[in-house]
This record gives structure tokens, C-alpha cells and sequence, in this order.
């Protein structure tokens, strides 16, 4: 008996195994070839553009490129004694650089980050640095008082770490210090954490509302004969299929001072005509129009597991002995909870990132999280703290996924 | 059938051709009436008189959109109207291209630009257009005996209904120490101390549950309109044009304003630089200025165009001359936002007063 026996061969004389393998491969080359386009979309498009974005949160090279010589003096300096000739030196010879190279305004808002006032120290500064003459510790505090203070070499110190977990500490209400250590920020600064906190309220109290809400619309849905339950699918998801602008400001015009429900108040005497409710530019208003917006994506799933459970497990239930309730409650829920599942951290998860809503009706205390990134984005132009902030949103949402996998389960989970 | 399509195939190539020849440029402001006067008063006559297009396009005021195109290296924006603060700040990081004061020409009374100019309003790297302010306005068929000073806009018990307010510190700050009793020239003295931010902060929260907080210029009319709220500050070339062309009965209360001024800006690497320019040129020239003036309550930067502006566009008993920030009897208790002062802190009092406001 010789090897070749053993082994079984295709037709060309190689081994069947290593055939079959080479088919399989190239089926799987196929898939991937099929899934590729959007692979390569999602990785340049979507998770590189992410990565890059959330690494400014903690990686800043703005003061240690544009302040080369001050940077590399200050990395030696403990952040407590006293500055040095040398280190003036250095800052003069930057501070001509930069204005020459137009990049003094960039350096001047980093430090400012640190320490207002900071920017047009180094604004003005450095437009007369060129004719500094030496010594210059004595000729720069002479120019600016500001230059003698150790607070504005700390700030410096601070801003010229290349990886910093400062904007990280700073999404946190706490500041990075020059000797390395971290504080608690000034109690009238403090803001984030609070944000955070209110940002997943809001968010479980919308899910739990869109459950509250959901579930029986779903059940008459699945219940109901065919042609009734397409017309009451069609109601939920005509809403779904209008622009949440418009929407949102649907929910203006009905919870407004002047609105329609408290014009209705008003009416059947629920509030005093100068005393009416204020629904809107609030919190409330804030979990009407979410809960409203967002119920589509806890109906939807929970509908489509609903309608694939059979009738005859209630029935059976019940011709055991069960009440209505025990059967719905024993014996139809627990069918449902994959459809529950999906709908609340659908849900969950889109209102934690929510932007617009709470934007436009949010007024001071309906505020989130996103709408403080977006701030940094835009407003502040602080990238590196909104990256750091977003950071923090994305590391709260994976525990708190990681969580729910260990309570509920990823794989009972049913999106449709 | 197929003659026709080539007919209209190189008519259309004909016209593509000679639409780029003549070139066109995108120019980015605040929208609303505020766009509308630049475009009858600057884009329209610039395209009759060059062959030029003008490409209009909204923003929301701030440097991040230039900060990503300029960063990015794709500028699809060509001249965009700033805040000075921002006209600054931008130039101080190398985000706006720099221009030469001296291609501006003297005013039409022949005074050179230099002089023709307002303080601050040409600066490294933009040119002025407009004096815009920040008052305060209410609806006087709601309140007949309306009121009449910023310290009215704080007294809650005189003056009971809600108040609408810009989110954000500026001006509120100078608004609030104000009415705190502090004169014009020593509010950002005052400002400028730990107990100064405080006593504004403190004024602000006698009327902080009653406020309304307004994003964008064009959301305090609306307030007003809506009964939403009794009394709101708002951008005055806004409640203007709700007064003139909606027929809104609201009154302005010029004690108190915070006037400032907005800028044409080039963001470095404009795709048409040159033609910007020459848009920028143009638009600030004196007539230019005065006309716009005829469309929006906004006064022109140049001392030569006020004697050019006369009456609203299409309403000659309209006077526009009362209705400035700069008119003297609205200009008795004004002051001029202190950019300088605003880069310094915006920072560190954003983020107070986004802390005063979340608590």
C-alpha cells in the first residue's frame, strides 16, 4: 500500500483535500472581493477619519512644533522654581520665530487654553521680541509683567506635552498641573461630569418612555389582521420618514408658551392664561420630541419578533390553566425580549449621541453631551478637548455595552 | 432629433465656456435680510459691472468651517463676512490671507481710505463692511409703557415676562454690568477682575430662570412675535427688518448696546483669490456701503457713505439714518465689543457660563 492510495485525488491528480481547499479559498476571495467596496469605505471613510479624530484628544503637537526651543528647555524644567535665563532665552528666540512664521496666534490660543489672559501676552510680546536684548529674563518682564509670573510658565509647561491626557482630564472637570499631577477644576468651571450624567439620564428615560410607549403599539400591530395592522405600520413610520428638523419643530410650535397643548390648557382650565406650562427650550421638551423621534426604532424591532411568535404558545398556556395575565406575562414577553433588546439599545444608543433636538428645544437644562462637543467643534475651535470628549462618550457607551452583553446578551438580540 | 440634442449640446458648452471665463467666486455671510442687502447692494452690481458670478452661501458666524477647509487644503470659500474678533484671531493663525491697506480706494468725497475708514474696522487681514449691534427690543402693543434702559431689561418686578438672551457670555457680561450701574468706559475695567465676572454672573441670576436663550440672529424676532418672551436683545439690523418689512410693532431700546463690527475676510487658499479681492474692493467701496445701508439698520464703515444713505429701498419715508447704531441719539450709553479682550477670556468665561448655565 503506497501514500497515494491513502489519499483520495480529483480528477488532475491532486490531493481532493488541498482541491477543496483551494475551492473554498477562492470562494471566500470571492466574498471578500464582494464585500471589499465597502470595507475599504468604512475603514477610510468612517473608523480612520474616528481614530484620527479621537487621537488629537490626547495627542497635541501644536506648542512643541511652533516652540521648538522652549519646549525642549522646558521638558527639564520641575514647574516650580525659578525660570531661568536660559529658558527666557529660548521663549525669545521662539517668540520671533513664530511671528515670522505667522504661527504666534496658533501658540497664543493653546497657552490660552491654560491660562486666559495668556494670549495677547504673547500676541504683543512677540511682536516687539525681535528687539529684545539680553538679559533677556530682565528685558522680557520689563515688556510684560505677566512674563515674571510662574503661572504663565506652568501653562506653558502644560501645553508643550505632546501626549497629554489634559483634554482628557479637562472632559472630566479636572486639570493637568505642570508638575504632572492632576487637580479638580475651579468649582465654577466644573460642567462635564454633570453633562455626562444628564446625557444618560435623558437617554434611559427615553428609552424606557419609548418602551412604555412602543410595546403596546407593537402588540396591536402583531395582533391585529393584516390589512389594519400595514395601516397602523404605515402610521409609525410615516413620522419615521420625515425630516427630524421638521419634526422638531413640529414640537415647537405644539409645546410653545403660545402653543397649541397650552392653548388647550388654557381651554379646558388646566393652567391660567398667564401662568402656562413651560413644556419646551427644557428638559421636558427635550424627552417629547426624543421619546417622539426615536419611538419608531423601539416599535419596529419589537413588531417584527412579535409577529413570528405563534398564537398557540397563549393558547396552550391557557388551556393549562393560565390567566391572561400569567400567559401574556409567563409565557408571551419573555418571547419578546430579543425585539425589547434591540429596540432599547437602538434607541439608547442613537439618544446618547443625540445633537439636533436637544439643540433646538434643549434651552439651558436640556443640554447633552454632543451639544458641548459640538461647541469645541465649532464654536471654542477646542479639537482637541471635543476629540478628548468624545473619547470619554465612546468609552462610557462600550462599557455600558459590554455591560448589557453580560446582563442580556448580544446574541439575543433581534434587529428584525 | 439628434441635430437638436447637438444644437443644445454646444449651446450649453458655449455657455459653461464663457460662464468660466468670466468667473465666479463663493461668498459666505449670516443669511437672512442680512445676506440679502449684500446681495442687492455688493453681488448684483458687481456681476452687472464685471460679468462676475457671486455664489451666496450661510454660515453661522465662527472659524471652523475655514479652520477645516484651510487645514484640509481644499478652500471652496472665497471671501467670507466675520465678526472682528474672529477677523483677528483667524489672521493670527494664518487661516485669512493678508491685505494690503492700499488697494482700497479713497471715499467718494475724495478722503483717503485710511482716514475714511472707522477705527479697527480695516485690520491685517479684512476690511469692514458694517457697525452692527446688540440692543434690546420689545413689543409695544404688548407694553405700551415699554422700557427704557438696560436696567429695565433686568428688573423683573417693573417689567414682568420672560427675557430672550444670546447663549453665551458676550455681551451679556457688559450687558448685565450695565444695568449693574457700571458706565460704558469702565465695564470691561470692571470686567477685568475676578469680582467684576462675578457681579455679572450675579446680576445675570436675578433673571436667569426667565430667560429665554436664543443661537441665531434669527430667532429673537421670531420670540417676540411668538409672545414667547416680553423683551429680548437681539441683533438690531434683525428687529429693523421684522419693523419695516414685516410690520412687526417692535420697539428697539438703544440704552446700553454693544456695538461691533463685521469684516469681508479671504481664507488663505482661496481658489480665487484675485477675484475676491476685487469683490472686496468693490463691495467696500463708498456706494457700495451706503446702499447696503438702504437695505439693513447696519451702518457703513466708511465716514463718506453716510451722507449717501437716505431712505429704506422701497419705503421713501423710511429714514434709515435714526435707525443706526451709530446715530447719536442712539449712541448716548454704547459700547464697542473689546475683541482683544474677548480672545484673552472667551475660554475661561465660555466655560462659566456654560457651568453657570447647566446648574
Amino acid at each position: 500500500m503506497n501514500a497515494n492510495s491513502e489519499t483520495l485525488q480529483a480528477a488532475d491528480g491532486t490531493p481532493l483535500k488541498k482541491k477543496l481547499q483551494q475551492s473554498l479559498f477562492r470562494n471566500k476571495l470571492r466574498a471578500f472581493g464582494l464585500v471589499s467596496p465597502l470595507l475599504i469605505f468604512l475603514i477610510f471613510l468612517f473608523v480612520l477619519p474616528i481614530i484620527l479624530l479621537l487621537w488629537q484628544g490626547v495627542y497635541d503637537t501644536r506648542f512643541s512644533n511652533l516652540m521648538p526651543e522652549t519646549s525642549n528647555i522646558l521638558e527639564d524644567w520641575d514647574g516650580v522654581s525659578e525660570p531661568t535665563e536660559e529658558m527666557y532665552a529660548a521663549l525669545v528666540i521662539d517668540l520671533v520665530n513664530a511671528r515670522k512664521n505667522k504661527t504666534i496666534g496658533k501658540v497664543a490660543t493653546r497657552v490660552n487654553r491654560e491660562l486666559s489672559g495668556t494670549r495677547s501676552l504673547f500676541t504683543s510680546s512677540a511682536k516687539k521680541a525681535a528687539k529684545l536684548k539680553p538679559p533677556f529674563k530682565k528685558s522680557l518682564k520689563k515688556l510684560k509683567k505677566k512674563w515674571s509670573k510662574i503661572e504663565t510658565w506652568q501653562a506653558m509647561k502644560v501645553s508643550s506635552n505632546v501626549f497629554t491626557i489634559g483634554y482628557i482630564a479637562a472632559s472630566l472637570d479636572y486639570k493637568l498641573n505642570a508638575d504632572g499631577s492632576i487637580s479638580l477644576q475651579d468649582e465654577k468651571r466644573r460642567i462635564h461630569v454633570k453633562l455626562f450624567i444628564r446625557t444618560l439620564e435623558i437617554s434611559l428615560i427615553v428609552t424606557i418612555a419609548s418602551l412604555l410607549l412602543g410595546y403596546p403599539i407593537a402588540y396591536l400591530m402583531a395582533s391585529l389582521p393584516l390589512r389594519t395592522s400595514n395601516l397602523l405600520l404605515i402610521l409609525v413610520l410615516l413620522p419615521f420618514w420625515t425630516s427630524l428638523l421638521v419634526r422638531t419643530t413640529a414640537w415647537i410650535a405644539m409645546l410653545q408658551g403660545e402653543g397649541v397643548m397650552n392653548d388647550l390648557f388654557v381651554i379646558f382650565g388646566f393652567a391660567e392664561d398667564d401662568d402656562r406650562f413651560s413644556l419646551i427650550y427644557n428638559k421636558t421638551g427635550v424627552l417629547i420630541a426624543m421619546t417622539h423621534i426615536l419611538l419608531p426604532f423601539m416599535v419596529l424591532p419589537i413588531y417584527s419578533v412579535m409577529k413570528t411568535i405563534s398564537p398557540s404558545y397563549v393558547r396552550a398556556a391557557k388551556s393549562l390553566g393560565a390567566t391572561n395575565w400569567t400567559a401574556f406575562w409567563r409565557v408571551y414577553v419573555p418571547q419578546t425580549i430579543p425585539g425589547i433588546g434591540a429596540g432599547a439599545i437602538l434607541v439608547f444608543i442613537l439618544a446618547i449621541g443625540y445633537y439636533i433636538t436637544p439643540a433646538l428645544v434643549g434651552g439651558q437644562d436640556g443640554q447633552m453631551i454632543s451639544n458641548f462637543i459640538d461647541f469645541h467643534m465649532r464654536k471654542s475651535l477646542n479639537w482637541n478637548l471635543a476629540a478628548a470628549m468624545g473619547l470619554v462618550l465612546l468609552v462610557i457607551v462600550l462599557f455600558l455595552f459590554w455591560i448589557y452583553d453580560r446582563v442580556v446578551g448580544i446574541d439575543n438580540m433581534k434587529l428584525g | 432629433m439628434k441635430l437638436k440634442s447637438l444644437i443644445i449640446g454646444v449651446a450649453g458648452a458655449a455657455l459653461f465656456a464663457s460662464a468660466a471665463s468670466a468667473g465666479s467666486i463663493t461668498a459666505v455671510s449670516w443669511g437672512g435680510a442680512y445676506t440679502k442687502s449684500q446681495i442687492e447692494a455688493y453681488h448684483k452690481p458687481w456681476t452687472a459691472a464685471t460679468g462676475h458670478q457671486v455664489v451666496s452661501e450661510d454660515y453661522g458666524g465662527g472659524l471652523a468651517e475655514i479652520k477645516s477647509q484651510v487645514e484640509a487644503g481644499n478652500v471652496t470659500w472665497d471671501i467670507v463676512d466675520l465678526e472682528l474678533s474672529d477677523a483677528v484671531r483667524g489672521c493670527d493663525e494664518g487661516l485669512l490671507e493678508e491685505i494690503d491697506a492700499s488697494i482700497l480706494p479713497p471715499g467718494a468725497d475724495g478722503t483717503p481710505a485710511a482716514d475714511d475708514f472707522i477705527p479697527n474696522s480695516v485690520v491685517d487681514c479684512a476690511v469692514g463692511n458694517i457697525v452692527w449691534s446688540t440692543i434690546f427690543a420689545y413689543d409695544f402693543e404688548k407694553m405700551p409703557n415699554g422700557p427704557k434702559t438696560m436696567a429695565d431689561f433686568f428688573d423683573l418686578e417693573k417689567f414682568p415676562g420672560k427675557r430672550g438672551m444670546r447663549k453665551g457670555p458676550k455681551p451679556n457680561l457688559e450687558m448685565a454690568l450695565m444695568a449693574d450701574g457700571v458706565p460704558a468706559d469702565y465695564v470691561y475695567i470692571v470686567l477685568s477682575t475676578e469680582e467684576g465676572v462675578d457681579r455679572a454672573f450675579a446680576k445675570l441670576d436675578t433673571i436667569k430662570d426667565s430667560v429665554v436663550w436664543w443661537e441665531a440672529g434669527a430667532q429673537p424676532p421670531q420670540l417676540l412675535a411668538d409672545g414667547e418672551v416680553a423683551m429680548t436683545t437681539a441683533y438690531n439690523g434683525r428687529i429693523f427688518n421684522a419693523v419695516a418689512a414685516e410690520g412687526k410693532p417692535f420697539t428697539i431700546v438703544w440704552d446700553g448696546q454693544v456695538y461691533d463690527l463685521d469684516l469681508w475676510a479671504i481664507p488663505k487658499g482661496a481658489k480665487n483669490k484675485d477675484l475676491a479681492m476685487e469683490f472686496l474692493v468693490f463691495s467696500t467701496a463708498t456706494e457700495q456701503l451706503a446702499a447696503q445701508a438702504s437695505w439693513i439698520s447696519y451702518g457703513p464703515t466708511r465716514l463718506s457713505s453716510a451722507a449717501l444713505v437716505s431712505s429704506y429701498h422701497n419705503q421713501p419715508d423710511l429714514k434709515m439714518a435714526p435707525h443706526m447704531p451709530t446715530d447719536p441719539a442712539n449712541f448716548k450709553n454704547a459700547i464697542q465689543n473689546d475683541y482683544a479682550w474677548w480672545a484673552d477670556n472667551q475660554d475661561e468665561l465660555n466655560e462659566r457660563f456654560n457651568a453657570w448655565l447647566a446648574n
